[in-house]
């Protein structure tokens, strides 16, 4: 607030503070006042500290030693990290199993990014029509509910289980993850340069490519590579979990078939630094976009 | 006036998009050819493959009567999961607001410990919680405690750093008004950085627990707890049926709780 606005402001500035004190029924001074917001987060932080503890309690964990089972945690966790060693894999072996999991990852992040830029198109609030607007975007929550793993499995069945199901079924989630994103970038454009568009006589396309497009590029951009980071993680999940190849069939294979701590280790390792690789990746094109 | 460079001037912006667009789609491209090759992924059974997937999705996963039957078993099953992601969303919330505080450069103790503290939750993100899962099945066999610490792990990671940022950005101004009045730490923690950065931290709260949903039910698949357990049970044994409740289920549960979520936020932010 400047001077001139304060010098512009009726005399009684000053009966401001003169409202009168709110006391309570003991004539203390109320120093909180209430509002909605501050009463929603006490509400929620109460319901759920209730359901932790809701769900402490009603946890099955059959007879486990706790003490003993963190000691052995403890001992494990160490021979993972620190005694790393291969006995089923040689080291460029695995590297080629982190670039299939690159690549799984980067072609479902690919046909993602392809679906939801229409799907975006679609579900803008400021471009699309509103009914169709709706439509989409309950098909995108529904598809963003089923976990990933669900997804994969299920187009397992009828592609069989390889990189086409793990392919598709990551697809389908990044696709639903994507299409929010870009509709957010693109609903945050200004409206000024598609009414001009639109004033000077560009059909639909002519807009999206020469006005949409180029205004939201950025964002999109970023939001794809941080989806990109995330598709990897997935994917690594999925060759575990559904046995779709990479390198996370070589972590399950390790671990829960061989039982191989060491190689469990390495095969960490591996991923541990492939993750922060592309972490840091995606930050440094992050901040260079922005 | 400019002297425009000949040829290039007039239509720069639009040479230079359509240069642009031309070397990114090429880009795309190769990395498209090179991926499926590396892969063995190809485009042709991948869309043939939609087709029979959904005329068998129409066909076969669709509840049936027997699996009607299963119900409560599936909805005492899906509680135990959404009960164990909320919980360990809420453990780890409160270990990574102790732990962003230590943190943050704003009421950070010391650099090193800051430094420290961001190292390790780097750390605990990026190991995936798949790695956990396999590590802990080490040592708590199949059992729920496995799934529990596998998610606090990563959940604990993700939290601190957003945390961290969230004091950085709120608190920087109102932590210094505070101890220029002469507010101890403590006072300053509960009538500046709580007050002023609960909401957003909610957030995040709410964020990871739809998020540990979806986790969970593959974590339950590889320590055989949960509704994972049960949908890879039901798949196993090919009984579409039932696993197509269980997908039903998640599915009601998880927009459910994104709704309650997106409601909160909307009073709270």
């Amino acid at each position: 607030m400047n001077k001139e606005i304060l010098a512009n402001q009726p005399f009684d500035l000053g009966l401001e503070f003169q409202r009168p004190i709110r006391r309570t029924a003991a004539g203390k001074i109320k120093i909180y006042s209430y509002s909605k917001s501050g009463a929603a987060v006490r509400g929620t932080l109460a319901v759920l500290l209730l359901l932790a503890l809701w769900g402490f309690l009603s946890f099955d964990v059959k007879n486990v030693d706790f003490a003993e089972a963190m000691a052995k945690t403890w001992r494990n966790v160490q021979t993972v990290f620190f005694q790393p060693r291969l006995a089923r894999n040689t080291f460029w072996g695995a590297m080629n199993q982190v670039l299939v999991t690159f690549c799984l990852g980067g072609l479902a992040t690919i046909f993602g990014a392809v679906i939801a830029f229409f799907g975006a198109l679609l579900c803008a609030k400021n471009i699309a029509n509103p009914r169709v607007a709706t439509a989409t975007r309950s098909l995108i929550a529904l598809v963003r509910a089923v976990p990933t793993i669900l997804w994969v499995l299920i187009f397992a069945v009828s592609a069989g289980l390889g990189s086409v199901a793990a392919v598709v079924g990551l697809t389908f989630h990044s696709a639903a993850y994507l299409t929010k994103a870009y509709a957010e970038s693109i609903e945050e454009m200004d409206p000024g340069t598609i009414e001009a568009l639109r004033a000077s006589g560009a059909g639909y396309w002519a807009i999206v490519f020469q006005a949409i497009l180029p205004s939201s590029v950025r964002y999109m951009l970023a939001w794809t590579f941080l989806r990109f980071e995330i598709n990897f993680t997935n994917a690594i999940a999925v060759g575990a979990a559904a046995g779709a190849g990479g390198i996370g069939y070589d972590l399950f294979m390790a671990g829960s078939f061989y039982f191989d701590l060491r190689e469990l280790g390495y095969i960490t390792w591996v991923i541990v630094l492939a993750v922060i690789l592309l972490e840091t990746l995606a930050t440094q094109i992050k901040a260079k976009v922005k | 006036m400019f002297k425009a460079k000949p040829g290039r001037a007039q239509e720069s912006v639009f040479a230079r998009r359509k240069r642009v667009y031309t070397l990114t789609l090429l880009g795309v491209i190769g990395f498209y050819l090179l991926a499926s090759l590396v892969t063995q992924f190809s485009a042709k059974d991948g869309i043939s493959a939609l087709p029979r997937a959904f005329s068998w999705i129409v066909g076969n996963l669709v509840p049936t009567e027997k699996a009607l039957r299963r119900l409560p078993n599936i909805l005492q099953k899906l509680m135990e999961t959404t009960l164990l992601s909320i919980s360990v969303t809420v453990v780890a919330g409160l270990f990574a607001f102790f732990f962003s505080l230590l943190g943050s450069k704003t009421t950070g103790a010391h650099r090193w410990i800051g430094r420290l503290v961001r190292i390790a939750a780097a750390f605990f993100r990026n190991v995936p919680d798949v790695v956990w899962a396999m590590l802990l099945l080490f040592s708590f066999g199949q059992n729920i405690l496995t799934g529990f610490f596998a998610l606090f792990f990563t959940t604990f990671g993700m939290l601190t750093r957003t945390f961290i940022e969230t004091i950085d950005e709120v608190s920087a101004a109102c932590t210094e008004a505070l101890s220029a009045t002469g507010a101890t730490y403590l006072q300053t923690v509960f009538q500046a950085i709580i007050p002023s950065s609960i909401s957003e931290m909610l957030t995040w709260v709410l964020f990871m627990i739809e998020t540990n949903i979806r986790s969970s039910t593959l974590i339950g698949m590889l320590t055989a707890t949960g509704i994972g357990y049960l949908f890879d049970l039901y798949y196993k044994r090919l009984d579409y049926g039932s696993a197509s409740l269980v997908v039903l289920c998640i599915v009601l549960t998880v927009i459910l709780i994104e709704t309650l979520s997106t409601r909160i936020r909307k009073v709270i932010l």
